[in-house]
């Protein structure tokens, strides 16, 4: 990448002045000592953060990482960027506000899963539908870490927690279904010691116009350690996880042997053997589709449970209108219309009198 | 509601409103009488579909245009369309108007204009004997009378007769007078207001060429129903000329010696206050930005903002209260003049969001548009219960410097002393007006573009500290000795990237702290900074210098206090006023202002609230005297209690 000149300007961040000189990721290190628990999955992420961030080549002072509160929301303290950590679950409302006043900026918002989708669960659903120019990661440890190990919104039903000892009543969400179901024009999923994975992820998240969404399993391996083992472990991720690629067929195995096809009699989607007669029938991938219909069924795939059939990857990625753009582009059309505010004839207005001395 | 009925010689302003025969006067038709008088209150009151509001609003213009001072009280139900003719949908506009400067829209009004019975009835306790009473008979059948418990027709029953009424068929003459214009029965009906309109305006003598061009304007894509409406206008006026139940018409001539030289317009407090936001976006040179969630009585801002996007406002109407807070604080952080606008029950779903702000120390308007609370409580009345809420509801100690709006047009100036206060010491601060500001209205002289205050602030560009090592480092927690505000770094300065929070910071580095003494420091430093904002003295107005006893009020109790104030003076009895716009921090001298009187009192729209913060601070016993009807106070029952207070 450094030898190269004439890197394609990425849509979303056109506005975003870049960096005068190469980054490397130590200059998105802050002087912060991380204290996350030693093995967290955060750290990982976080490396990778760092280390995708010199490949964007924009300059450090026009990103913002904007968090709420959870173990995940101390994340912005160890960027070397502009930072918010505010307060539990309002993080996509406060990015909002300086994503719309500010177009040149690279806004992020780290967020887990109970400040995402339990108490700021209202935030994220609209924070998607209006399609502002954020990009959203959802660290999602199906636990309550920084409270002490309490189930989440997204934790497996009958999950003995502290606050649930004869196990959790909770039907849990599934956050891509959720996202889809909120308009979201890019939903993804990754894992968090899947750098590749993850990085190749918030590449194409960092490159979409509008919201993007991405669902990052992290391990907390205080609280609920080993949740999501059967995507990690080498033997059980090739029955259990299903790589989603667009224009690709999908499917997985040790031998790719399964694959997803629609079910003719339901319309919905199931996994099977693939022989050479059904082959044809494989679903091929496609992120751009104008319906969110297969998006969903995809999210539906994997077994709650066990996790099995979990897809990753990216499931939705589609062009929509992005909010504050069309506020600006209402700004601009209003000084077209009415020409630039005149302060003086505004208070004014159109019926005054005067009185002479 | 029941109201003391009281002789007109007792109403607001200690002014005789029987008027005197002006032989000069300019008489309409030429016959007519007409009587000078140097003020008069007018309530409209008919269903909440009626169209009373735009009838007032218009009568209001013409006075304005007119050069009258003015001063009004709209007074409508939370629904939207009540049941029509019960006596909760009732909607009333009272307007007083005078040739001589006045300070609220009166107590009690000397004509009353009933559309139909529940009006009537649901007015009448507040109309002193010998008022008018323009009544529409067309509704005065047995239906709508029985709706609202009347057994006997109050026209015919002689229960009316201390009153001088005039029974006009509105209903019936509007539809005559525009029975060429082809439109249905229900469709001509809906044009009585402006008959009543039109009959008031020949009463008063007001201009019509501002209503006409109104309607005109107003029903622009429907030719046909403006024409109808101007007709109806007409027809009423020509009506008041015409019939010999009004032998009398009225001439309140402008109130040049109450104006000082200048342009005027009308104002109500939730414009000006709109305009106030927009011209401190103007004089900071910040772009403005309102996150907000509709809310009555505030909505009225969100409205008016998000029409001046050519000013480069930006008004984002967000998914929920918090979220309207969240997305103005986000845009502070990006260095925008940042606004929410709420009434009380968005400012207890804010709270939260307000103490981060504290914390973060980034400038922020809260505009607390107050209403009759808790909860729901009444959406449309007016209080001043959200002073305590303002001043400490949240959690730990979160100082907020609070502002007070005290009429309608003083919104204008309070905002942008709101804007002041907190880009000067990067802090959120409150601005608390009410319903009664809000929707009421009067003249206001429009500022002149150097009058307003330079609101320009400087962004920090730069390493604002050096370490022991002489490296240069930027500390977004260093703050200014004078001011004690930290400086504010947008995103976007390179060199000064840095990371705020909720959590408590270090001292000048801005570091999670959680240090037992840096907490302490800051938890005192923050509390220094909110009190040592600059606010200007108080001023005590006791023209003979002999009182020994202070009224002293906060908010939008200012018309009716200083009303009951001139009352009690003209009476012969010597109290002194003052009215406080700061209310945290208070003045400085206030203090020793409290304590150079034998009595204080201190009137307010809620249980005492103000009395508690001054008892608190100062010691002193306060004389609370306090209501909570949602209506504003009554000039003649406050100077009752001012002179109680005065005689013991």
């Amino acid at each position: 990448m450094a030898e190269t000149t004439t890197e394609p300007t990425i849509e979303a961040l056109s506005l975003v002045p870049k960096a005068e000189a190469l980054q490397s990721m130590k200059d998105f290190k802050s002087d912060q000592e991380v204290r996350w628990c030693p093995g967290c999955g955060d750290y990982a992420i976080l490396a990778a953060v760092q280390g995708f961030m010199p490949e964007l080549g924009l300059a450090k002072e026009n990103i913002v990482f904007v968090s709420g509160i959870g173990c995940s929301s101390r994340f912005p303290y160890y960027m070397n960027t502009y930072g918010m950590h505010s307060i539990h679950g309002r993080a996509p409302a406060i990015a909002t506000g300086l994503a719309s006043s500010r177009r040149d900026l690279s806004v992020w918002v780290v967020t887990g899963d109970g400040d995402a989708l339990s108490i700021g669960g209202n935030h994220l659903i609209h924070a998607l539908r209006r399609n502002v120019n954020l990009k959203i990661l959802l660290f999602n440890n199906r636990i309550y870490g920084l409270t002490k190990g309490q189930y989440s919104p997204t934790s497996e039903v009958g999950k003995v927690t502290k606050s649930t000892p004869m196990g959790s009543l909770d039907a849990p969400f599934n956050p891509v279904s959720l996202a889809l179901g909120a308009e979201a024009s890019f939903v993804a999923r990754t894992v968090d010691s899947d750098r590749k994975h993850l990085t190749e992820v918030l590449r194409q998240a960092a490159a979409h116009p509008g919201t993007a969404l991405v669902e990052i399993y992290q391990n907390c391996n205080i609280f609920n350690d080993g949740a999501f083992d059967v995507l990690k472990d080498k033997q059980q991720a090739q029955e259990a996880v299903i790589r989603l690629e667009h224009g690709q067929p999908i499917r997985f195995g040790a031998q790719s042997e399964k694959g997803v096809v629609r079910d003719r009699a339901t319309g919905d989607l199931k996994v099977v053997t693939v022989t050479a007669e059904n082959e044809a029938d494989v679903l091929v991938h496609d992120a751009h589709a104008a319906s969110p219909t297969t998006a969903f069924a995809l999210s539906r795939l994997a077994d709650p449970d066990t996790l099995h059939r979990t897809p990753i990857g990216v499931f939705r990625s589609i062009d929509r209108p992005v909010y504050d753009a069309q506020m600006s582009d209402q700004l601009e059309a209003a000084i077209e219309q009415k020409g630039k505010g005149d302060l003086a004839a505004l208070l004014a207005g159109n019926d005054t009198w005067t009185v002479v001395g | 509601m029941t109201s003391k009925v009281s002789s007109p010689a007792e109403q607001a302003d200690s002014v005789d409103p029987r008027g005197e025969t002006a032989p000069g006067a300019d008489t309409p038709g030429g016959v007519k009488e007409v009587r000078r008088l140097d003020r008069v209150i007018i309530r409209f009151a008919g269903d909440s579909g009626d169209g009373m509001q735009l009838t007032g609003d218009r009568f209001t213009s013409e006075t304005a245009s007119f050069g009258n001072d003015l001063s009004t009280l709209p007074n409508f139900p939370a629904e939207i369309r009540a049941p029509a003719g019960t006596l909760p949908g009732v909607s009333s506009f009272q307007l007083h108007f005078a040739d001589h400067d006045i300070l609220t829209p009166g107590d009690a009004p000397n004509v009353l204009v009933a559309m139909n019975p529940a009006a009537l009835k649901a007015n009448l306790g507040d109309v002193p004997h010998g008022a008018e009473i323009i009544v529409n008979t067309d509704e005065f059948t047995k239906r709508p009378m029985a709706k609202v418990g009347y057994d006997s027709n109050p026209l015919e029953d002689g229960s009316l007769d201390a009153y001088n009424v005039h029974p006009v068929p509105l209903t019936t003459l509007t539809i005559e007078a525009l029975k060429e214009f082809g439109l249905s029965r229900k469709e001509a009906e809906r044009s009585k207001n402006m008959f009543a309109l039109g009959l008031l305006s020949w009463m008063y003598h007001r201009p019509t060429e501002g209503t006409e061009a109104f309607l005109r304007k107003k029903f622009a894509k429907k030719p046909q129903i403006a024409e109808a409406n101007v007709a109806a206008f007409r027809a009423g006026w020509n009506f008041g000329e015409t019939t010999e139940d009004f032998a009398v018409s009225y001439e309140v001539a402008p109130a040049t010696a109450a104006f000082p030289p200048g342009t005027y317009r009308n104002i109500s407090g939730n414009l000006a206050l709109s305009y106030g936001l927009v011209a401190a976006s103007h004089q900071a040179d910040l772009p403005l930005y309102l996150g907000s969630y509709p809310i009555t009585p505030a909505s009225d801002i969100l409205h008016e903002l998000s029409k001046h996007k050519n000013f480069g406002v930006r008004t984002f109407q967000a998914e929920d209260e918090i979220a309207g807070i969240g997305a103005a604080l986000g845009a502070a952080f990006g260095g925008a003049l940042a606004v929410t606008t709420t009434s009380g029950p968005g400012v207890a779903l804010k709270s939260e969001t307000i103490g981060l702000a504290v914390s973060l120390e980034l400038p922020l308007l809260i505009v607390d548009i107050q209403r009759g609370g808790p909860s729901t409580g009444l959406p449309t009345k007016t209080e001043q219960a959200d002073l305590l809420q303002a001043m400490y509801g949240r959690n730990g100690e979160a100082p907020v410097p609070i502002v007070a709006p005290r009429t309608p047009a003083d919104c204008f100036d309070a905002a942008l002393d709101a804007a002041r206060i907190a880009l000067t010491y990067r802090t959120p601060v409150f601005l608390l007006s009410d319903g009664y500001l809000a929707n009421g209205s009067e003249p206001w002289r429009v500022p002149e573009a150097d009058e307003l205050p330079d609101l320009r602030v400087q962004f920090a560009s730069g390493p604002n500290h050096e370490l022991a090592d002489g490296t240069e480092v930027f500390w977004p927690y260093k703050r200014d000795p004078q001011t004690l505000a930290r400086p504010w770094a947008v995103p976007g300065t390179p060199g000064l990237e840095h990371r705020i929070g909720g959590i408590e910071k270090q001292d000048g580095t801005g570091n999670i702290s959680y240090d037992p003494a840096n907490h302490d420091f800051m938890v005192r430093t923050r509390q220094a900074k909110v009190d040592g904002v600059a606010v200007p003295a108080l001023d005590i107005d006791d023209p003979s210098g002999e009182a020994r006893t202070l009224v002293l009020g906060w908010g939008s109790t200012y018309g009716p206090i200083t009303a009951a104030v001139r009352r009690v003076r003209t009476g012969g009895d010597h109290v002194a006023q003052a009215h406080l716009r700061h209310l945290n921090p208070f003045p400085a001298n206030l203090g020793e202002i409290l304590r150079r009187y034998d009595t204080v009192v201190v009137p307010e729209m809620n249980l005492g609230q103000l009395a508690t913060l001054l008892r608190a601070k100062y010691l002193i016993d306060i004389r609370s005297h306090t209501q909570v009807s949602g209506m504003p106070f009554k000039a003649e029952q406050l100077a009752d209690v001012l002179k109680e207070a005065i005689h013991g």
